[in-house]
């Protein structure tokens, strides 16, 4: 084995080759917020249920109830319910995201490892919370006697969609926030502000159709559209919107991944 | 014998501009976009860490790095082992490399024993199988076996840092990077650690070592680097550099000003040493007089509660005593006055043994204290010494109160 150590110039290389080596630890780092995560909670894992029932509870009240939003037909839980999956995952999974360079700080200035891991292992988190979620949803639908079409099977694809979105602004968060600590003011608002743009309370067709092109540049509304297309039969595909926030996600992640590898051997200097 | 590492020109700059606030803000960069738009930004105050370091360590050879706090040290270990980037130069590494300087890295309080070495391994770069392979070995050596399901805040520091360096120790690397993470735990789990090292030696691995500790640098390794301000002052024969190390250091290690910079609120002007007697000190100080640390420093805003740690370590490495400036207070931290002020610490008259001792001290930084050391070096000679008046042994020399109370 052969190591240079030198100064790098220009552009970054991505080196992801070194990434899938450290495979092995990315699922250790994985494991261990995970594991973490409920330890010493008296209830442990059943946050992960409580957390998106009660919201989803609040949201049928305050908006299906009092506020009165069109639910294109499907009972309100359910319709909140499919966009809260998604949103609940990215929230959670952006936040871990954003934090990972900075939360791990002490492990970067005492040893060597591709950091390109530590963002993409704290997502996990958010995968493991979205599986439980996910069984609830069965649930309400087996309750509510909601048979699911073949369009469930395009599913994946929007979680994909939204995991490719995740990833990418978590990058350029978690590196922009070792230099600018005031990342830590801003990652709470986005989470919360994003949920009040994107139809997770409400469903997308309220919003005009003249807007609906640029409302779906934010990759959520096109996730949270796809979910309830392929679960509820309910929302129309609005294809455009479909092509551009997929194309958003993907130029967020491209140069995510560069703007993350440029910052990286500034890291433990700045830390 | 083939060289596996070859250092050439390597230079490490940092700029102080970026250090002087913790961390950047981006109002500043913004405002400053605005204020001048078409300006590049202004070149910063460039500090050099490192300048033109190059060196040479042959396969199977055992190297220490020493050299006083600031010499470079820390930044050369840290661009050996990928964790910053030099600015300039070039180092090939020629086989597999593992670097610890912490020992314990990723260790989580909330995981199990068994978990964390998982984990612990994992970071430092060994194989799932690879661990497993090891487990049985690493928990013998660690003598934990019976908390290994118990969580490590469970532990006692002792236990914690045995099991930490049993992970460190069974790596099988060619090249071995460490920093003075071997003087952990007791002086037994010390040897042990020592004869670990030995082994690593005598299985044909190359080792970097960065230690303070001239004891151990010597009966470890044959060869020594030292760095002084960033560059290479001499390297060659251990015995000879330690010996010329340190009589360059009895003489001028009375006052200790930081290179780095403003790095928060807190700031030490200097930390010195004054003695009570007449002597410079050139030659040691006698051990009837006291000697005072004082410590000079300002506190430019409002700053967490805490306090400033004095260690006191003789020149075999062993820890005499930890002194705080909150002592004199109930709490563990007492509350900063803003401005600047001069701490005192007083180390009695007739109180240390003679020999040679070294200064570590803390920098309040928020949370978490910066320690910085072997600040200061000072010596203690014979003249008015209790010791030396009836060879007495022990690690302090006080004199007590004795008083005669049954007479007659």
């Amino acid at each position: 084995m052969h190591t240079v150590i030198k100064p790098r110039r220009g552009l970054a290389q991505l080196n992801l080759a070194e990434v899938w080596q450290a495979r092995e630890l990315l699922g250790f780092l994985a494991w261990r917020d995970i594991t973490v995560r409920y330890k010493q909670t008296s209830i442990g894992v059943l946050w992960a249920f409580i957390r998106p029932f009660l919201t989803m509870v609040i949201f049928s009240v305050v908006f299906g109830r009092i506020a009165k939003l069109p639910s294109d037909g499907v009972p309100y839980a359910v319709l909140t319910f499919t966009a809260l999956l998604p949103w609940q995952f990215f929230a959670t999974a952006f936040a871990e995201a954003a934090n990972a360079v900075v939360g791990n700080g002490y492990m970067i200035t005492k040893i060597y490892f591709p950091r390109l891991i530590l963002p993409l292992a704290s997502i996990a988190v958010g995968i493991v919370d979205f599986l439980v979620s996910f069984v609830i949803l069965v649930f309400m639908m087996i309750g509510y006697r909601m048979v699911p079409t073949w369009r469930v099977l395009a599913l994946p694809l929007f979680f994909a969609l939204c995991l490719l979105f995740t990833i990418g602004l978590g990058l350029w968060t978690s590196s922009l926030y070792v230099k600018y600590r005031d990342m830590r003011h801003l990652i709470p608002f986005i989470t919360q502000f994003g949920m009040y743009v994107s139809p997770v309370a409400f469903s997308s067709s309220i919003v005009p159709a003249k807007w609906r092109f640029l409302y779906s540049l934010n990759p959520m509304v096109v996730v949270i559209d796809g979910f309830r297309w392929s679960l509820l039969g309910t929302t129309q595909l609005y294809v455009p919107g479909v092509v551009a926030g997929t194309v958003t996600s993907i130029v967020l992640l491209v140069t995510g991944v560069y703007y993350f590898k440029q910052t990286e051997r500034v890291f433990a200097d700045v830390m | 014998m083939s060289d596996v590492i070859i250092a050439e020109g390597v230079s490490k700059s940092y700029r102080l501009g970026e250090q002087t606030t913790a961390y950047n803000l981006l109002r500043e960069r913004i405002v400053q976009a605005f204020k001048t738009p078409f300006a590049r930004q202004q070149p910063a105050n460039e500090f050099w860490a490192l300048k033109d370091v190059s060196f040479t360590v042959g396969s199977a050879e055992v190297v220490g790095l020493i050299g006083k706090n600031g010499a470079g040290k820390s930044t050369l270990l840290k661009i050996l082992s990928r964790i910053t980037e030099p600015a300039e130069g070039r180092i090939d590494l020629h086989g597999k490399v593992s670097s610890l300087l912490e020992v314990g890295i990723g260790f989580h309080p909330e995981l199990s024993g068994r978990e964390n070495v998982y984990l612990n391994g994992a970071i430092l770069g060994m194989s799932r199988r690879e661990i497993r392979r090891k487990f049985d070995e690493i928990v013998d050596f660690a003598e934990i076996s019976k908390f290994l399901d118990t969580p490590v805040k469970r532990y006692s520091s002792g236990m914690y840092v045995r099991l930490a360096f049993a992970v460190a120790a069974h790596l099988e690397p060619d090249i071995l990077i460490v920093d003075e993470v071997l003087a952990v735990g007791d002086s037994a789990f010390q040897q042990k650690c020592l004869g670990k090292m030995r082994d690593i030696r005598s299985e044909g691995r190359t080792v970097i070592v960065v230690s303070h500790n001239m004891s151990t640098v010597s009966s470890l390794c044959q060869r020594v680097i030292w760095l002084a301000d960033g560059k290479v002052k001499a390297a060659g024969d251990a015995q000879a550099i330690i010996r010329q190390y340190l009589s360059e250091g009895v003489k001028n290690d009375f006052v200790w000003t930081p290179r780095h910079g403003i790095l928060s609120a807190f700031e030490y002007h200097s930390v010195s040493i004054e003695s009570g007697s007449a002597a410079d000190g050139g030659e040691g100080f006698p051990a009837n007089a006291p000697i005072d640390v004082v410590f000079d420093i300002s506190i430019h805003d409002k700053f967490p509660a805490g306090r400033i740690e004095m260690r006191l370590q003789t020149d075999s490495g062993d820890l005499l005593l930890t002194s705080t400036s909150a002592d004199g207070t109930v709490q563990v931290n007492h509350e900063w006055k803003r401005g600047r002020q001069q701490f005192r610490c007083r180390i009695p008259a007739d109180f240390l043994m003679p020999g040679r001792y070294f200064i570590t001290i803390t920098e309040p930084y928020g949370s978490h204290d910066i320690v910085r050391e072997n600040v200061l070096t000072f010596s203690v000679t014979e003249e008015g010494s209790l010791s030396a008046r009836d060879q007495r042994g022990g690690k302090i020399a006080p004199r007590l109160q004795w008083t005669l109370t049954g007479a007659g």
